[in-house]
């Protein structure tokens, strides 16, 4: 009986003796393994970025959303949603009380003019209070962020972002200056640091101005948002009760509030993104299935270019398993060069995409190589079933007098 | 030993039945020297391809051996094949890719005999053929004399105890022919059976026994009390 090492060799000559062909199969073979990779990279890779990104929003983070939903998660009809009662200041500082939590900040927000001197843009307004800078972790470049004061009373300091530094004061020095926002004016006490982006929006962008006096500029009683950030993971789901029956308490019995975490948010995005690599992967397994075909269509065409080779090994006394080891390794040796090829093309890609995309953590997960590798081999193979059971079957009379 | 039994092979073409050999009896015994004769479509080839187990009979049985293997299973056939029967082709059938050593090794791998043994073998094989000097070209950088010794290297590595030969000068000019018939011969001196099929009335006639088939038949089947000289060079090409 032939032996593996003897038809690894015959099936490697047959290989190397025809090399267009060869380089052609492994071509097609190693892009549908490369597709898989990077495409998964970049699934992975957009998850992986969407979710440092919430890390920054704040660790142990709960959201207090005006507004009851029935499901879970980040609705967006939530996000907008109407309410009965509004969500005051005096909400936000019951929810102090607790003695897990450990911050907590308003937020409300809204657009309006900035002017200084002549120069006026339209600007996104956050109110707030000074607690806010610890929740989002933010930097100031220069002087202070909001002052540690009563929720309740407004006052006219305000906060900036750098892009809206630049763009309104240029070359003047900011610090201290009195900008008119709406009809209002507002003291600059602080600028803030390294341009941070929250949940996609860009704070350079926006001004920050105490609570109170954000609710008498757009003259809105109720807030968009209530921070809280828990000292502890695990009292999280304490810390959730607490915040329902607190508000329920003060909206006379009306739990009109919807409560998230910030792992529930992610956990939705997560699930998103997750399905979206899945969803490449898939698109791309279409290519390693279009490469398996075409190792059928050209093995098919080996098989009746070799007709005579056949006959001619059955002749000599290789038995129609020999004849069929003797294809299918030739199959084999094709899909595994193939997916090693590709696994390399595929590693040099995502190194590609991450030199020129930096944030993008674009690494393959686990899960896809393997799979891209595994798919090469099986259809590598499956698809080499039918030309080598056909050259299997050859007459040898016939194949011997094809010339 | 060969003993054909009432052998019939049938080919279907369209709604008609071509009867390609009917009613064969035939024993060869060890050793011997048979050629086949008969013009194209005599069923001398159809003939070769049963001796060799390459092609079945539609009924009848043929023994070889004492084996009836026409009722062995097509593993047993292949490997029967390989021990036993050795196959010379006109248009010598040498793999392009491989040199001549690995074409004659070709045999013994697929017997799944170890690479030391195949290696003496094979240089053992190129020394008889006096192809020891050509052992690593690849067959189109051989004569065509020589490509037939690489074949005939071939189909006698395995020792085997017949060797079929199917028109096995018809590509070669007058001197190789004569070459390769030579050795052929050789041999069959040393013990081979050697079946020679050809349609050249001056190769046919070198060998003892001659066998001539007409339409499926066989229709003179004569042994020459002395067996013709050899080294004669009255050989013309096909």
């Amino acid at each position: 009986m032939l032996h593996q090492r003897d038809a690894i060799h015959f099936s490697w000559q047959a290989l190397s003796a025809n090399t267009l062909r060869t380089f052609l199969m492994l071509l097609a073979m190693s892009i549908g393994v490369a597709s898989v990779v990077i495409l998964t990279a970049l699934g992975e890779g957009a998850r992986n970025y969407v979710t440092s990104e919430f890390s920054s929003l704040g660790t142990n983070l709960v959201i207090v959303i005006p507004g009851r939903s029935e499901t879970s998660g980040g609705n967006p009809a939530v996000m907008f949603g109407v309410t009965e009662r509004d969500l005051t200041i005096n909400d936000a500082i019951a929810l102090k009380r607790h003695p897990k939590v450990k911050r907590i900040a308003p937020l409300m927000i809204g657009a309006a003019e900035v002017a200084w001197q002549g120069r006026k843009r339209e600007v996104t307004i956050m109110g707030s209070s000074y607690e806010l800078q610890k929740i989002r972790q933010w930097n100031l470049a220069q002087g202070k962020f909001l002052p540690a004061t009563d929720m309740n009373r407004g006052s006219s300091v305000c906060v900036i972002g750098k892009d809206i530094r630049n763009e309104i004061f240029g070359a003047h020095a900011a610090l201290g200056q009195w900008i008119r926002i709406g009809d209002r004016r507002f003291r600059v006490v602080g600028i803030l640091g390294s341009k941070g982006t929250s949940l996609g929006q860009d704070v350079g962008e926006s001004v920050i101005i105490p609570v109170a006096s954000a609710q008498s500029l757009f003259n809105v009683p109720s807030l968009f948002r209530i921070f809280v950030e828990v000292k502890t993971r695990e009292a999280i789901p304490n810390v959730i009760r607490f915040i329902e029956n607190t508000i329920q308490e003060r909206h006379q019995g009306m739990k009109d509030v919807t409560v998230i975490t910030q792992d529930a948010v992610l956990a939705t995005f997560d699930r998103i993104l997750s399905a979206l690599t899945y969803a490449v992967a898939g698109i791309a397994a279409v290519s390693l299935f279009v490469a398996g075909i075409l190792i059928m269509n050209v093995m098919l065409v080996t098989v009746s270019q070799r007709t005579s080779e056949i006959g001619l090994l059955k002749s000599l006394g290789a038995s129609s398993k020999s004849i069929l080891t003797l294809i299918l390794i030739e199959a084999v040796l094709l899909s595994t060069l193939g997916a090693i090829i590709g696994f390399i093309l595929g590693q040099l890609g995502c190194w590609g995409i991450r030199s020129a995309f930096p944030d993008l953590p674009a690494y393959p997960p686990m899960w896809a190589t393997i799979a891209s590798i595994a798919v090469a081999l099986v259809t590598g193979i499956i698809f080499s079933l039918l030309p080598a059971k056909k050259a299997a079957q050859l007459d040898p009379v016939v194949a011997l007098s094809k010339r | 030993m060969i003993k054909l039994e009432h052998i019939q092979r049938d080919f279907q073409v369209g709604d008609q039945t071509v009867h390609a050999l009917d009613n064969i009896n035939l024993t060869i015994n060890d050793g011997e020297y048979v050629s086949v004769m008969g013009p194209s479509g005599s069923g001398k080839s159809t003939l070769l391809n049963l001796l060799g187990l390459l092609d079945q009979p539609s009924s009848g049985h043929y023994f070889l051996n004492g084996d009836n293997v026409t009722e062995i299973n097509e593993d047993q056939q292949a490997y029967t094949r390989n021990q036993n029967i050795g196959f010379v082709f006109q248009v010598f059938h040498l793999i392009p890719r491989l040199t001549a050593a690995e074409n004659i090794e070709l045999p013994l791998v697929l017997a799944g005999i170890n690479e030391a043994e195949r290696k003496e073998r094979v240089t053992a094989a190129l020394k008889t053929m006096d192809l020891l000097d050509r052992a690593k070209h690849k067959p189109q950088e051989l004569s065509g004399g020589q490509r037939q010794r690489v074949a005939i290297a071939r189909a006698t590595i395995t020792k085997p105890s017949i060797l079929l030969a199917d028109e096995p000068t018809g590509n070669l000019d007058q001197k190789s022919g004569l070459n390769v018939i030579e050795t052929l011969e050789r041999l069959n001196k040393d013990g081979i059976t050697l079946i020679v099929v050809t349609h050249d009335a001056n190769i046919g006639s070198r060998s003892r026994r001659s066998i001539g088939m007409i339409d499926g038949r066989i229709e003179s089947d004569t042994t020459e009390a002395t067996p013709t000289s050899l080294g004669s060079s009255d050989v013309t090409p096909a």
